[in-house]
């Protein structure tokens, strides 16, 4: 798939602002006033940047309000619905936090269970998809869970738990290539499949429909990069899990070390969301004879 | 809504007939004229003239290539637009509700007027039956020629998707899969045609019909005559090379750095 920047900014900006609201809805850093102003400040920062950023990608992002009406059916629509609710729910809570110093512990718990339900519906827009089906795996909603509240636990300053949330956050994303590499050859993903001429004999494109490019190619068929899958991988690792975990474990804690720690993560967290695009094989690309077993 | 429709009281599609298909793209062209200039926004071109043309498309033709390995090669003309499906995931993913499925014919249609161009119903469909149009933003999609299988302005020869109208081997063939005793319900159960790609769970309406078993061809020797005077070496297998892979720009440069590690 195409690893456009909207989309890769939204999944991975989103996920952070939405897993430090998480953290902060269940009093996580305990913090009031101005100190809290700051965390909720970034927070909204990091979930309203990624859901701007979401609607650069559309042709007509005039009409985005209309993409809340279909909740029953489209996760893309619960996603969008989610975001605003916790949004307007941490807002309350946030409001009497900081102006009030007046603590709602059961709105601070509802906002910070449907951050993470925001969370699982972005994960849902592309874990639904059978024509994707290295996305298409149990695994996909628990590891953008996993990003955001590891994201979450680094942004609050919790030095400890963002350590052990990035070893399993690693074992996760991991986990999740490597079941990903097997899922388009168990959905039976060949050319004999998805023309139904498999009975014929093996079959291959002798003719493309089209001399140039089209829409389906560039949106469906993207294959830079697929060739240093494997040292991106292990950049991702190093980056996202890795060095901030040693960094955190290793040094004494302190506002510069945090820092250079989100700063990894997030690079981590890009890399991976990069290949998490771009490495996903589209089924309808079969018809163009591309996604062969090497 | 983009929920789908429990049931829909006809089933019209199109069946289209992999035997007798040429390859000759008449259909692609006739999809193109009367899709441009008749209901929702016009199916536009960018750079139509210049080195690297794009357009949008509601039907396109691939041609494959099938080797049994003890038979000659066959070639399958494959024409490809939307197939109606009963269970449309591209209908359901759509957060606005444009997408939709009608009721009373089974047609999967797209509102343009709240389609927001998010792309993910192209997404949701196996068949790269939707293309959005990159001059209106919007989703486009094959109709079934809806402006004309009911337009009482044209003459009643006239009124079927002009796919179907056009070919001139007569490979498409339109009619109600609700009907067992209609063209197209008779021609799929005599062929054996079966639903396109049944892995991805769509429950496709139109049905494609397989090519019929060819007689056997004697190849001892009649007709590979030529081929010890031909040099067919090293052009055979790059059908599929139709785009370029490699990146330019900020990915050129970490393509590069990477390979250098």
């Amino acid at each position: 798939m195409h690893p456009a920047p909207s989309v890769i900014v939204f999944t991975a900006l989103s996920g952070l602002g939405f897993g430090l609201l998480a953290f902060l809805g269940v009093n996580v850093p305990d913090v009031t006033g101005m100190t809290a102003f700051i965390f909720f400040f970034i927070a909204y920062a990091l979930a309203v940047g990624g859901l701007v950023a979401s609607t650069f990608h559309l042709g007509n992002p005039q009409r985005a309000l209309k993409a809340f009406t279909q909740w029953r059916s489209s996760w893309l629509s619960r996603e969008g619905v989610f975001a605003v609710l916790s949004l307007c729910v941490m807002g309350i809570y946030a409001a009497c936090l900081i102006f009030l110093d007046l603590r709602l512990p059961v709105v601070g718990i509802i906002g910070s269970i449907l951050s993470l339900i925001s969370v699982y519906c972005t994960s849902m827009i592309y874990g639904q998809l059978k024509t994707v089906p290295r996305w298409n795996q149990p695994l996909t909603p628990f590891l953008f869970l996993a990003y955001a509240q590891t994201g979450g636990a680094l942004l609050s300053g919790q030095v400890y738990l963002a350590a052990g949330l990035m070893v399993l956050l690693m074992i996760l994303q991991y986990a999740h290539w490597t079941i990903g590499d097997t899922r388009l050859a168990a959905a039976g993903g060949t050319i004999e499949a998805a023309t139904g001429l498999g009975h014929l004999g093996k079959v291959r494109l002798l003719e493309s429909p089209h001399s140039g490019t089209n829409y389906l190619l560039r949106e469906m068929a993207y294959e830079v990069g697929r060739k240093h899958a494997v040292k991106l991988r292990v950049i991702a690792l190093l980056l996202l899990g890795f060095l901030p975990c040693a960094l955190l474990v290793l040094t004494a804690p302190g506002h510069l070390s945090a820092l250079v720690a989100i700063v990894l993560h997030v690079a981590g967290v890009f890399a991976a969301r990069w290949l998490f695009f771009a490495e996903a094989e589209h089924v309808q690309a079969l018809y163009y004879d591309r996604h062969r077993a090497a | 809504m983009t929920t789908l429709p429990q049931s829909t009281h006809k089933k019209l599609g199109l069946a289209i007939d992999l035997d007798i298909c040429v390859g000759c793209h008449a259909c692609v062209i006739n999809c193109k004229e009367w899709n441009t200039s008749n209901y929702g926004a016009p199916l536009s071109d960018q750079d139509a003239y210049g080195a690297e043309p794009v357009g949008t498309f509601l039907n396109r033709i691939h041609t494959f290539e099938v080797k049994a390995a003890d038979k000659p090669a066959q070639t399958v003309h494959f024409p490809k637009s939307c197939l109606h499906c009963d269970d449309a995931p591209c209908v359901t993913v759509c957060p606005t509700g444009a997408s939709y499925k009608r009721a009373d014919d089974g047609i999967v249609l797209v509102n343009e007027s709240d389609c927001i161009g998010c792309g993910l119903c192209a997404w949701a469909c196996p068949y790269g039956a939707r293309e959005l149009d990159a001059a209106e933003g919007v989703m486009k999609k094959c109709t079934l020629c809806v402006d004309r299988i009911y337009n009482e302005n044209l003459p009643e020869i006239d009124r079927e998707p002009a796919c179907v109208r056009t070919c001139p081997a007569n490979a498409r063939h339109f009619g109600d899969y609700a009907d067992p005793d209609s063209n197209v319900s008779r021609m799929a159960a005599e062929r054996g045609a079966v639903p396109l790609f049944p892995e991805q769970g769509t429950s496709p309406v139109n049905r494609y019909l397989p090519p019929r078993p060819k007689a056997d061809i004697q190849t001892d020797g009649d007709i590979d005559i030529l081929a010890p005077f031909l040099d067919t070496s090293g052009n055979g297998n790059t059908a599929s090379g139709t785009s370029s892979t490699s990146a330019k720009g900020l990915l050129g440069w970490l393509d590069k750095a990477l390979e250098a590690i």
